[in-house]
């Protein structure tokens, strides 16, 4: 990539595809990006929070009574359920704008779209709407996680084998 | 009789077409906007007392218009034909917005450069002798837009700075062959066409717009022989700040420079900072609530007295650029001028 591409270069390039690049080098140099480092910042914090009050909230399950291994499964549905709660009222989106990844990579993410889908959806209907398009954005997650993690199990079974 | 057809790409009209009247509608963020005062009407409900973004948008434009047969004291009768349309897939914000007015229609598709290409063909409609009246107007919804190119409303994702936000407004004129009230006239257009650098970002759609205003604005200069001081403002649609830049500077490198005279509806519309609204506002109600707003207010004080207005398009699909396809920009000048 040419980092001093001026516009005069762009105007005076005659070959379409040559012009092109040069184009895009060029508004690659004037679009102004989101803060890096301020970006991981706020994803490192609100990301990382959201997993303290997962630890929380699991604690509190197995100070319930619960075990382990369902303190756990509680925290998740927990999460979940504040998620869509959050996506439901408005609230997920302005929070993630601010958040970046960090509400985008935990499970409140993954929750968030498949909710926001369907809030979105619902006009068109139960079936058309809602069940169509519900996974309209979560569904290369599902997709691509199962087929990953059948690979992983084919690895896993030939590696047995020896 | 003068030749009308000038250059590559213009008109100037030998008929006069007059703006008989204008209406504007917006959204309660525009109305927060430093435009607010300008618009007839604020709707603080962003659904418009609808079920559906898009029946809110057919909703706006219903309602845009009864605000402009009230101003205008027309009946939808004294109407020989609409020129207008929107962003949604087989423009049905305006299928469904105009439906009950039973008025002869061509439904126009030309992204956010909408409101220049129906000004444009009603003109031409007019100035030919086919209609003594004709509204040319255009809406936009942002969550309608949203949802139809982007992702559901409520998803949570961040936006990179170089992304617009779409307008919620409908704005409309009234064209006329006779001059009523308002002293304004279209003088002429410079019709563009599609200018593609290639640009596949989609959240950057200044950059892919700003060559094709660039190209309108140098071929209206060239058609008519005349640089930017023949006008008192050069208006472009909704380029953002990055479109402006590169607008700027390609203007610039083709010796005309249009600086001291140039405005961005996009960039006009929203208070950027406080607003969160990023590079600026967008959409097809972007430059024709300004148009119809503020632009029309100012020529009418006479602060302005001849513009070139250029609403700008980004011709995106969902489909095309999946497919990987580029996103390319077009644009289409009008010139007002007080008489």
């Amino acid at each position: 990539m040419n980092n001093n591409v001026e516009i005069k270069d762009v105007l005076k390039e005659n070959d379409p595809t040559k012009r092109d690049k040069k184009y895009n080098d060029y508004v690659k140099k004037v679009t102004p990006t989101h803060n890096f480092a301020q970006n991981i910042l706020r994803a490192y914090v609100v990301g990382g929070g959201i997993c303290v009050l997962g630890q929380l909230l699991t604690n509190m399950y197995m100070n319930m009574g619960a075990s382990e291994e369902n303190a756990k499964l509680y925290n998740i549905i927990s999460l979940i359920g504040l998620s869509v709660i959050f996506t439901g009222f408005g609230w997920y989106s302005k929070f993630a704008n601010y958040a970046g990844a960090g509400t985008l990579v935990p499970i409140t993410g993954f929750a968030n779209s498949v909710a926001s889908a369907a809030i979105e959806f619902k006009r068109e209907g139960q079936v058309f709407g809602i069940g169509c398009r519900i996974f309209s954005i979560a569904g290369p997650v599902i997709l691509y996680g199962v087929f990953a993690s059948w690979i992983l199990g084919v690895v896993y079974w030939i590696i047995n084998m020896f | 009789m003068e030749e009308q057809k000038r250059g590559c790409a213009s008109i100037v009209f030998n008929n006069p077409v007059y703006v008989h009247e204008y209406a504007s509608i917006v959204g309660k963020k525009e109305g927060k906007g430093p435009l607010g005062q300008f618009f007839d009407f604020i709707e603080e409900d962003e659904l418009f007392g609808e079920k559906s973004w898009e029946k809110a948008e057919s909703k706006m434009q219903q309602r845009m218009l009864n605000i402009l047969f009230d101003k205008a004291k027309l009946k939808p009768s004294d109407i020989r034909y609409m020129c207008g349309g929107d962003l949604l897939g087989q423009l049905i914000a305006t299928t469904f917005g105009v439906k009950e007015f039973n008025i002869p229609i061509f439904g126009l598709y030309g992204a956010c450069s909408t409101m220049g290409e129906s000004i444009s063909i009603a003109s031409m409609l007019i100035n030919g002798g086919y209609a003594n009246n004709i509204i040319a107007f255009t809406s936009s919804h942002y969550a309608g837009a949203e949802k139809n190119y982007r992702f559901p409303l409520d998803y949570g994702n961040q936006k990179p700075l170089a992304a617009t936000t779409t307008v919620t407004g409908a704005g409309g004129v009234v064209l006329s062959n006779k001059n009523n009230n308002k002293g304004i006239r279209v003088k002429g257009i410079t019709t563009g066409k599609i200018v593609d650098y290639g640009v596949k970002d989609s959240m950057n759609m200044g950059a892919c717009m700003a060559p094709a205003a660039a190209d309108v604005i140098y071929n209206n200069f060239k058609d008519l022989s005349v640089d930017a001081d023949y006008y008192d403002q050069i208006i472009t649609g909704d380029l953002g700040n990055v479109g402006k830049e590169i607008l700027l500077d390609i203007m610039d490198k083709k010796g005309y420079g249009i600086k001291g005279k140039y405005m961005d509806c996009g960039i006009e519309i929203y208070y950027s900072d406080i607003q969160g609204t990023l590079s600026g506002g967008s959409g097809c109600g972007c430059s024709a609530v300004t148009l119809c707003g503020y632009i029309f207010d100012k020529m009418k004080k006479k602060q302005w007295n001849r513009i070139l207005f250029v609403p700008t398009g980004a011709l995106l699909s969902p489909v095309s650029f999946n497919e990987g396809e580029s996103v390319p920009g077009i644009a289409h000048g009008v010139i007002f001028e007080n008489c």
